[in-house]
């Protein structure tokens, strides 16, 4: 029961741990870190349900009568791209938050924020 | 070409993006983007028209059959859907050029239009597609384009808000994909339609509840359902208020739609609201959702702030309808998508043409606008007291129908606090009327005039179809009263 459902235990060991990251962690690249990881472990999840025992890879072949399901290894082809786009963007506006704030660390833009706040409050009771 | 339509739909703005890139000039794009959305709500006016004489529609794509290949599947909910979000994303370009021309860089004015396209493909998409896992790709390319047209905002917080939202879309996106993922290893389809007919059989397994469990909890993170709302007021205020106006009344009825054809067409109504407990959970947040969004929109000083806030209580409101579970009940959920499309569309619309006057949309800057820009401010009140619900608006419909199904089930202690909440509409609502019509204008403000033509047209065309379709209540009633008949299984 437990050796069977090795690769589900993995799936959800890193999926736990990517989460963590992304809630635990104030470092905005730390965040992303996780958010690979979480998504990766969704797509073992998907490749590890597509195997057939004793089945080889879905070619087409005369002697080849038990192949692995194609379709969950399609289906997370476009995951990927789509989890690589979102990567992408997110890391940009990282470089983008960078040079506006000076920091990718959650508090320190927070206080940023707040601050200007503050400030705008002073200037009216002034 | 008539048979093509379902596919028409989406696959016109998804060539139109990349196609925007040719155009050197901003005017041209802008052109363009309005022919092609114009395009798109004509096409959604057709399936409208050929749903509701002739019935389901179904259309394979590439000619692969349904189960094997991706079917497009348009019934009178997703005619209804489409139909909003097209006529709103056209209403909204007419005034995007102008709008953008002040807020947005003028080197990154084509790469707006191209991600304005890329998102309406995404959302219309997400609602004409009957597979599971397309939703998912449908909904990854709204989201992406939506982060990135939320960081063009001016204020370095945009940045900062579409960072957040990124993470929380993901997290929300991925959720759903793990969902599809557990169904299909139960069923063995992604196709909704047979899902839907093969999901029963294997109902009372735990692989199953925890599909329904990813799949509900990724789709109310991504329409803000309270306590799962944080994400939304940072992104609405800080975007550029074009966009603001796009997403406020389209992007969250989205997920309303998918909210729906999950639990009803998908799930099935007796798995959804008698296996799990949808329907007291559903109700409980969407009531606390209205007080507490209502109550934090009434300390807020960025209006854009406050009507953020004010649309997670009407997505509340939704939800309340939504978890009744009548026809009467849902009827009202899908009046309140199309009204409350209206009414936030031109209030942030008009917000828009105070930004472009003013730079800014804090409450001070409200002083004494009534009298300088009196058709931008009484936009505003028009769709504010629509959103308080008086009679002949649309505000007003919605409501009705939401407490007479709420007085059905005999739920009156609901009916009142439903009431009670459109009281602290009227003191958010009243904290701007005040500033704007009560006080002397501000003496660096003396030069501000009325907005823009281009702002007027769109923002009284909105207007005008808050009463009209508050008085002329046959179109709107009739459409979402025949989906919810045909979500309860009660004509064909």
């Amino acid at each position: 029961m437990l050796i069977g459902l090795f690769n589900n235990w993995i799936v959800v060991i890193l999926m736990m741990i990517g989460l963590y990251i992304v809630i635990a962690h104030g470092n905005l690249i730390k965040k992303i870190v996780g958010l690979t990881l979480f998504q990766t472990s969704v797509f073992i999840f998907y490749i590890s349900m597509a195997k057939v025992v004793g089945g080889t890879a879905p070619i087409l072949a005369d002697d080849i009568i038990q192949y692995s399901n194609p379709l969950p290894h399609a289906l997370i082809l476009t995951a990927i791209v789509v989890g690589i786009a979102t990567i992408a963007l997110a890391l940009s506006l990282v470089i983008r938050i960078k040079a506006a704030y000076g920091s990718i660390e959650e508090e320190e833009i927070q206080r940023q924020d707040n601050q200007i706040q503050a400030d705008k409050k002073e200037r009216k009771q002034a | 070409m008539i048979s093509h339509l379902p596919v028409l739909q989406v696959i016109v703005p998804l060539m139109a993006a990349p196609i925007c890139l040719i155009f050197k000039r901003a005017q041209l794009v802008w052109l363009f983007s309005l022919l092609v959305s114009g395009l798109t709500f004509l096409i959604s006016i057709l399936l409208l028209q050929q749903v509701m004489t002739s019935g389901v529609l179904s259309y394979e794509l590439g000619g692969w059959q349904a189960p094997w290949g991706i079917e497009y599947r348009i019934d009178k909910l997703n005619a209804f859907l489409l139909l909003i979000i097209s006529a709103i994303s056209t209403i909204v370009l007419f005034a995007a050029q102008t709008s953008i021309e002040k807020e947005i860089d003028k080197n990154k004015h084509t790469l707006f239009y191209v991600l304005y396209l890329l998102s309406l493909t995404g959302m219309l998409g997400i609602v004409a597609t009957g597979d599971a896992f397309n939703v998912f790709v449908f909904l990854e390319i709204s989201s992406l384009s939506s982060y990135a047209l939320i960081a063009m905002g001016k204020n370095k917080r945009a940045l900062w808000a579409s960072y957040q939202y990124l993470i929380m879309g993901t997290i929300g996106a991925t959720f759903i994909l793990i969902g599809v993922g557990l169904m299909y290893q139960m069923t063995g389809t992604l196709n909704m339609q047979d899902l839907s007919q093969r999901l029963p059989e294997v109902a009372q397994t735990r692989t199953v509840f925890t599909a329904f469990a990813f799949v509900i909890v990724g789709v109310c993170l991504k329409l803000a359902l309270f306590p799962l709302h944080h994400w939304l007021p940072n992104a609405y205020a800080y975007a550029p208020s074009i966009v603001t106006a796009f997403f406020a009344a389209t992007a969250t009825k989205v997920a309303i739609y998918l909210l729906i054809r999950l639990t009803f067409s998908v799930f099935g109504l007796s798995f959804s609201f008698t296996t799990i407990p949808l329907q007291s959970l559903f109700m409980a947040l969407g009531l606390i959702g209205i007080f507490i969004a209502s109550i934090s929109a009434i300390y807020q000083n960025n209006i854009k702030h406050l009507f953020a806030y004010s649309s997670i209580a009407q997505i509340g409101y939704m939800i309340v309808g939504f978890s009744i579970s009548t026809v009467t009940g849902l009827t009202a959920t899908l009046l309140h998508v199309f009204n409350h499309a209206l009414m936030k569309c031109a209030i942030f619309l008009a917000l828009a043409a105070v930004m472009y006057r003013l730079d800014d949309v804090q409450l001070n800057n409200f002083h004494g606008l009534g009298r300088q820009m009196p058709l931008t401010m009484a936009a505003i009140v028009v769709a504010g007291l629509s959103l308080i619900g008086m009679p002949l608006t649309v505000g007003f419909v919605s409501k009705w129908y939401l407490l007479s199904a709420l007085l059905e089930q005999g739920w009156w202690p609901v009916a009142v606090l439903i009431l009670l909440a459109a009281i602290l509409t009227v003191v958010y609502l009243w904290r701007i009327i005040e500033v704007a019509y009560f006080k002397q204008p501000l003496v660096d403000n003396a030069a501000v005039k009325e907005a823009p033509i281009l702002f007027l047209v769109p923002i009284w065309t909105l207007t005008i179809a808050n009463i009209y379709f508050g008085i002329d209540t046959r179109l709107s009633v009739q459409v979402a009263q025949a989906a919810a008949q045909s979500l309860f299984g009660l004509t064909p």
